[in-house]
């Protein structure tokens, strides 16, 4: 999606502009902004929060980086234009740098001001978050006066880094930013990779980890050096490499493309069976917490993604399905249930689970559908609370233990082989990997359907797809309860991992995450689904589960907002994105792509022409 | 003679205190090509819009082969066998050209989620047989529509060719009668000639009824077997090109000059 932006190979000289011919507003408008920026996330108290996780030790935390990224990107970002064709493009120099250095500057005055704030007055009262580390770690340990003064060459420093990035050729960018990308990689995936190595003892490779990672967390500095170093060399020379791989693949065809799809698929599918063998505990546990997000987002994302229905209650059909799957294996019901009500297998329950959320799904499903938009959206968000209120409820309390839950829910035992219970998160991993591949499948299935042909035509023109004979009231409720059921299984294995239930595992937010999952991701697209799981869930965390970056977890929220405005205005089709959904949000672009292409057809008349293909590409006289 | 299909009684509609069609009284029998027209705001497409079930009339009656169409909802006005185009194109442009022939035979088709997950032996069979009345209604039109075009979203077509493609969506719900709404709009005299031939196509090859609203009196002339002239929601005129075309109550309302030049 590029039209608009058609990006011409500068082959002749470009001029550039003078030094001093800047766009003053727009340099103080970037730095203000950048100020108000960081003096924002100084006051949230992330960088004390973060300073713990090293992330080379002993020179840098995260803390630091939280502030350090800032102004080398809005340095780069005030001078970034889109290079329109048919308009004068200018050359890269000293100005774009001293753009950069300036909003850098202005930037790191903002927080020597904080730091002098800080210093003075007592912010305790109106700003409750931050502590008094905060300027401890402003001023680096020393006192407030070098405070003050270091963060203006440090903000200038950074700035003009991020403007000198304009000066770099494509390669010598690259090449940086594999470096940092690596290291970043490294240290964030630090558990990931501890654990692996211990999963793969016998490999032998454990020195390697030894001396890549300090004791105490954080990358050893050798070890940064090393891994900048691999970074950079594998994206000089390894690029040309993923491009003939890509390229090869590209030039597939047919069934040939469809054996490489296949073997790919399951290459994958045996990577994630066999894995987790090798991992421990924390990565499992984290596997298979990004896994039941998978499963709530594959079933929101037939609802939301294939139908178009925007559902904000989905938690409802979570709770449902956690809260049926406990009371029935349970043996520790709320006390209205009669003494000889039986305690039923997982498995058999889970056939319960299954009607009741369908059900669920048609009742909450019936009265909404017939709305549209925004009000549908109200509706379910309501929905979605009362099923919780009602699960806390004095009246249905005696059924569901009300604010106590349900508690000592057993395990699943598959075949008498294994018991599925939160103690292994391995076996719950597999279980979560086996509905995962289900629901997967049901997506995938029911997208290349007559059904999922009349929700894209129901997503694309509700009116029209009626008059064309499609009962959408139908069509969507079908939506409403395949994503319920999906969103059940996900609470009955949430049931048997946790081993209890409470109102407060299914609040409203748990909604709103999933729904963050699928846009970041990629609405519509099973893949980005899943990236989005585990790039939100795995790396951040879930509403009540702990991701790799557990520091993070106070800013979780603050992290997917800003995260979901910043996809919304720069790539509203998600981090994988659906190819049609694209075509939907970039329609024009698209069509522009398409004209360049000599796709576009014209008026004339096929018949009439010489070459009757009907290729003929003409463009418009 | 013919079997009557289609029978409006006393059929009003209004928006608020505009009588967008009043009493209006209209036939059509199978196999009749019945063309509507009227100056701008006449109540033409709204005519459609009820007949079709997306606008309710406040009074009269609309029976379809002996059965009231009142009260029913689009799709099962549109799956009792009346299909629609549309004056202001309304494809579902980014779905393929092949994709919105094939959604448009939903209601003649029943497989649902089991067959799809399944892949049961009658869904496969089902897939391919809207897949291949797909394709056929859209060979309709000749090469335009057909083998590369296929996977193409509907949004790459030129303004002619969405008509074209409105049209294959129409026939591809497999209707009795078709109501096309301008469907020359926009085109020019060759290829309005060209759908003139097709429209009597419709009726010679495929067997459909068809209504059409249309403000190119050479299309109209060419090939309607009777004409229904629309003023304020009113009908003013009613028989052949010819007697509608020489009534001075409609040369005032709608030509507002001599028949023979328009033509
Ligand atoms: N949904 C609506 N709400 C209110 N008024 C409407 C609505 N639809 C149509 N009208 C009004 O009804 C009248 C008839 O409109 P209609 O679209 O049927 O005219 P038409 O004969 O198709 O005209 P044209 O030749 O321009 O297509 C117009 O005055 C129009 O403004
Ligand atoms: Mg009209």
């Amino acid at each position: 999606m590029s039209a608009a932006f058609i990006e011409e190979p500068s082959d002749e000289e470009l001029p550039a502009r003078r030094m001093l011919d800047q766009d003053w507003r727009k340099v103080f408008k970037y730095g203000l902004l950048l100020a108000l920026v960081l003096v924002f996330v100084a006051l949230t108290n992330m960088p004390v929060n973060l300073d713990r996780r090293m992330l080379i030790e002993p020179i840098f935390s995260m803390g630091y980086l939280s502030l350090f990224w800032l102004p080398a990107v809005f340095g780069l970002v005030v001078c970034r234009e889109p290079v329109l064709a048919g308009m004068p493009s200018y050359a890269k120099g000293s100005r774009e740098v001293l753009a950069g250095s300036l909003v850098g500057l202005i930037g790191g005055a903002g927080l020597s001001f904080l730091t002098l704030l800080l210093d003075n007055f007592n912010l305790r009262e109106p700003l409750v978050n931050w502590s008094p580390q905060l300027l401890e770690l402003l001023s680096f340990q020393r006192d407030t006066a070098f405070g003050i003064a270091i963060w203006l060459p440090i903000g200038l420093v950074l700035g003009t880094f991020g403007g000198l990035t304009h000066l770099l050729s494509a390669t010598t960018r690259r090449v940086l930013s594999w470096a940092f990308v690596s290291v970043i990689a490294f240290a964030v995936f630090e558990t990931v990779i501890l654990d692996l190595s211990e999963g793969f003892a016998w490999l032998g490779a454990e020195w390697l980890v030894d001396e890549l990672y300090f004791i105490r967390g954080g990358l050893t500095m050798h070890g940064a050096a090393v891994l900048a170093a691999a970074g950079s060399l594998s994206a000089a020379f390894g690029r040309d490499r993923a491009h003939r791989a890509k390229e090869r693949f590209q030039a597939l065809e047919g069934t040939s493309r469809t054996r490489a799809n296949t073997i790919g698929l399951l290459a994958l599918a045996a990577a994630l069976v066999i894995l987790p063998l090798f991992l421990g505990g924390i990565t499992n546990e984290l596997l298979a917490n990004v896994g039941l997000f998978v499963l709530l987002a594959l079933g929101l994302n037939i609802v939301v993604g294939l139908a178009g229905i925007l559902d904000l209650g989905y938690v409802a059909f979570f709770a449902i399905g956690g809260y049926t799957a406990g009371i029935l294996t349970t043996a520790n019901r709320g006390e209205s249930w009669p003494d000889w009500m039986p305690q039923f297998y997982w498995g058999t329950a889970l056939v319960v689970v299954v009607i009741l959320a369908a059900l669920a799904g048609l009742f909450i499903g019936a009265p909404v559908i017939r709305m549209r938009g925004d009000y549908l959206a109200i509706v379910t968000l309501g929905f979605g609370e009362i099923i919780r209120l009602l699960f806390l409820s004095d009246w249905l309390g005696g059924y569901t233990g009300a604010a106590q839950g349900v508690t000592n829910i057993p395990g699943v035992q598959v075949f008498g082989l294994a018991t599925v219970k939160g103690t292994d998160p391995r076996a719950v991993f597999y279980l979560v990997l086996f509905f995962c591949a289900i629901a997967v499948y049901v997506s995938w299935r029911l997208e290349r359907s007559r059904l999922g042909r009349a929700w894209m035509a129901i997503r694309e023109d509700e009116s029209v797809a009626e008059a064309m004979g499609i009962n959408t009231v139908n069509a969507k409720l079908m939506a409403f309860v395949v994503g319920a059921v999906l969103a059940s299984f996900s609470g009955a294995i949430l049931a048997a991992k946790v081993g209890s239930v409470f109102p407060n595992s299914f609040i409203i937010l748990v909604s709103i995450v999933i729904l963050v999952v699928v846009i970041v991701g990629g609405m519509g697209n099973i893949a980005g689904v899943i990236v989005g799981s585990v790039v939100l869930i795995g790396i951040l965390g879930g509403p009540r589960q702990p991701g790799l970056l557990q520091e993070f977890s106070e800013y979780k929220l603050l992290i997917y907002g800003v995260l979901l405005i910043w996809m919304m205005l720069k790539r509203p089709e998600g981090l994988v994105p659906n190819v049609r959904r694209t075509r939907e949000l970039h329609q024009d672009e698209y069509l522009q792509d398409a004209w360049l292409r000599g796709e576009i057809d014209t008026d004339s008349e096929p018949e009439d022409d010489s070459h009757s293909n009907g290729n003929t590409g003409v463009l418009p006289a | 003679m013919s079997r009557r299909l289609l029978t409006i009684n006393k059929l009003s509609v209004t928006f608020g205190g505009l009588h967008a069609l009043k009493d209006l009284d209209f036939y059509i029998d199978e196999g009749e090509i019945v063309s509507v027209i009227g100056p701008n705001g006449a109540g033409k497409t709204t005519f459609f819009n009820m007949i079709s079930g997306m606008v309710t009339p406040t009074s009269g009656d609309i029976i379809f082969k002996g059965e009231s169409l009142l009260g029913l909802d689009p799709n099962q006005v549109t799956a009792a066998g009346i299909a629609r185009t549309f004056q202001n194109v309304r494809l579902f442009a980014n779905m393929t050209i092949l994709e919105n022939v094939m959604v448009a035979q939903h209601c003649r088709t029943k497989q649902g989620i089991w067959g799809a997950l399944f892949q049961t032996r009658p869904f496969k069979r089902e897939e391919q047989e809207i897949r291949e009345h797909g394709e056929k209604v859209l060979g309709f039109f000749g090469t335009r529509l057909v083998g590369y075009r296929l996977d193409q979203p509907a949004a790459v077509l030129s303004y002619a060719n969405r008509r074209r493609l409105e049209i294959a969506r129409a026939m591809a719900t497999k209707p009795t009668i078709i109501l096309l709404d301008e469907p020359v709009a926009g085109m020019n005299p060759k290829e309005s000639a060209a759908l003139t031939r097709l429209i009597g196509e419709l009726r010679s090859d495929w067997g459909f009824t068809i209504v059409m609203i249309e403000h190119d009196m050479s299309v109209v002339r060419d090939v309607s077997d009777r004409v229904v002239v629309l003023d304020h929601g009113e009908t003013i005129a009613h028989g052949t090109y010819e007697e509608v075309s020489t009534n001075p109550d409609v040369i005032e309302a709608y030509l507002g000059r001599p028949a023979e030049e328009s033509a």
